[in-house]
């Protein structure tokens, strides 16, 4: 396997005496769409919130397209997350600007591009994901899909090489949760490296490339997805599995 | 009943001693725009000291807020203009006044500050500093806009409370409204100066006190 476009190396982190995360490694090759699943509390969203140091790791490293993001400065740190995408359960949109402004704020103040083309990404970026009308939209206005879907917009406009979705469609209504899986199917169609905490099953089974199952802070079994939900090798994924399954 | 409009409500008396009144409204003005422009920016820095990670600022912070709102704001303008001077340091009355009321309304400032930053969902944070923007941006363009906007009716009742505050300047003798209307009065031997001068202050603080309750009865609903 050529350099991994991700990857954790003995990665720990502990609040308090709380062991969270107990050595945690993990490669996401180039491209690839790795799917991490596993009871709550397991650490999958410490685990993705130290990708981008959210969450400060206990020790461990952390490398994007080779580069450490774990020791790194704070400035150094700031270009960094310019490269790693990030999506949360809750979406995070700025209430006070509209949608096109969400998308273009940190294209204009972190990545210092001039204002136009910023609103020529940040439309183009909307357009992908459905939501070009919707520019001039403030996020209120908007159902949870939708701005899930801006969230998304947002994370693109800055041209990341890796994206992390937190539970993307979690505090979603059931119908809407399709049109933000799309758009992660076309963004894996088109060659984005991804790593996503979800509990949606079914689409992890149709589009990831790999899953992660994991528990007490531990990667407890990885594979194909075939492998994984229909022949688990560990007690645990199967516990699990037969869990959410029933 | 006549003596009564003659002594406090004498239009003659009011019209010739309205130049000296509005000479106090302007000193008043720039009394305002000097105390709630500085408190406006030290109580922000004040409240964002407060809320800091780092001990040796949060301590301080909440120390000197605590102190100066303990502090009546009288004490404080008669210390700084007749108690400095012991000290060698004489300054006039009205840096006097703008450095006693400054200090008094940051620690107001900072405390509504304080209230709307922490009001701004962490999620707020998180998503803009996951997008790279610095510490400094993501305060400026996404958690201030927010936090301002959600105490916006405590920062303008706080304004009215400087307004009326600047009044207390007539004791260190600074020709502000009050003063003049005061100084108006025992030239006419006449009270309709202190009548006009109240009225000054009803009309320009009623329309603001009514749009503080405008903005409180909407964020409510």
């Amino acid at each position: 396997m050529s350099r991994p476009m991700l990857e954790i190396v003995a990665l720990e982190k502990s609040f308090g005496d709380l062991k969270v995360l107990r050595d945690i490694n993990l490669r996401v090759a180039t491209g690839e769409m790795v799917f991490v699943i596993g009871p709550s509390g397991s650490g999958k969203s410490t685990m993705l919130r130290c990708c981008n140091r959210l969450e400060e790791p206990t020790s461990g490293a952390i490398l994007i397209d080779g580069k450490d993001i774990v020791g790194c400065s704070s400035s150094a740190l700031n270009r960094m997350r310019l490269e790693v995408g990030m999506v949360f359960q809750g979406f995070h949109l700025y209430p006070h600007m509209n949608v096109v402004a969400n998308v273009m704020l940190a294209q204009i103040k972190a990545l210092k591009r001039p204002k136009d083309e910023a609103r020529e990404r940040a439309l183009a970026m909307l357009d992908r994901v459905g939501l070009r009308h919707r520019a001039e939209t403030m996020p209120t206005q908007l159902s949870g899909g939708q701005q899930q879907r801006v969230a998304i917009a947002r994370a693109l406009a800055l041209d990341p090489k890796v994206m992390l979705f937190d539970e993307p469609t979690s505090a979603l209504d059931p119908e809407l949760v399709g049109s933000v899986l799309a758009v992660m199917k076309d963004l894996k169609d088109s060659g984005m490296t991804m790593l996503v905490v979800s509990h949606e099953m079914g689409f992890a089974r149709e589009a990831a490339d790999r899953v992660v199952f994991m528990d007490g802070g531990l990667v407890v079994e990885e594979g194909p997805p075939e492998q994984i939900f229909a022949n688990p090798k560990a007690e645990r994924t199967q516990a699990f599995l037969s869990r959410v399954r029933a | 009943m006549q003596d009564f409009i003659r002594l406090f409500f004498n239009l003659e008396v009011m019209a010739q001693t309205l130049p000296l009144l509005m000479q106090g409204l302007w000193m008043t003005a720039k009394l305002c725009a000097a105390v709630i422009g500085l408190g406006l920016v030290g109580g922000l820095f004040l409240a964002l000291g407060a809320l800091s990670h780092r001990r040796w600022l949060r301590w301080p912070a909440f120390a000197l807020i605590d102190f100066l709102r303990a502090l009546p704001p009288l004490v404080l303008l008669i210390f700084i203009y007749s108690g400095l001077p012991f000290a060698g340091l004489a300054i006039s009355p009205f840096a006097a006044v703008a450095v006693a009321f400054f200090l008094n309304n940051s620690a107001y400032y900072a405390e509504i500050y304080r209230a709307g930053i922490q009001s701004v969902p962490t999620g707020q944070t998180e998503a803009a500093r996951a997008c790279g923007l610095t510490t400094g941006q993501t305060l400026a363009h996404v958690v201030l806009p927010q936090a301002v906007r959600n105490v916006l009716p405590d920062l303008l009742s706080n304004t009215v409370e400087v307004v009326k505050l600047t009044s207390l300047a007539s004791v260190v003798s600074l020709a502000e409204l009050l003063y003049s209307a005061n100084m108006a009065r025992s030239l006419t031997y006449n009270a309709s100066p202190l009548v006009l001068a109240a009225l000054v202050y009803l009309v320009l603080l009623w329309p603001l006190v009514r749009l503080v309750s405008r903005y409180q009865r909407r964020l409510a609903a």
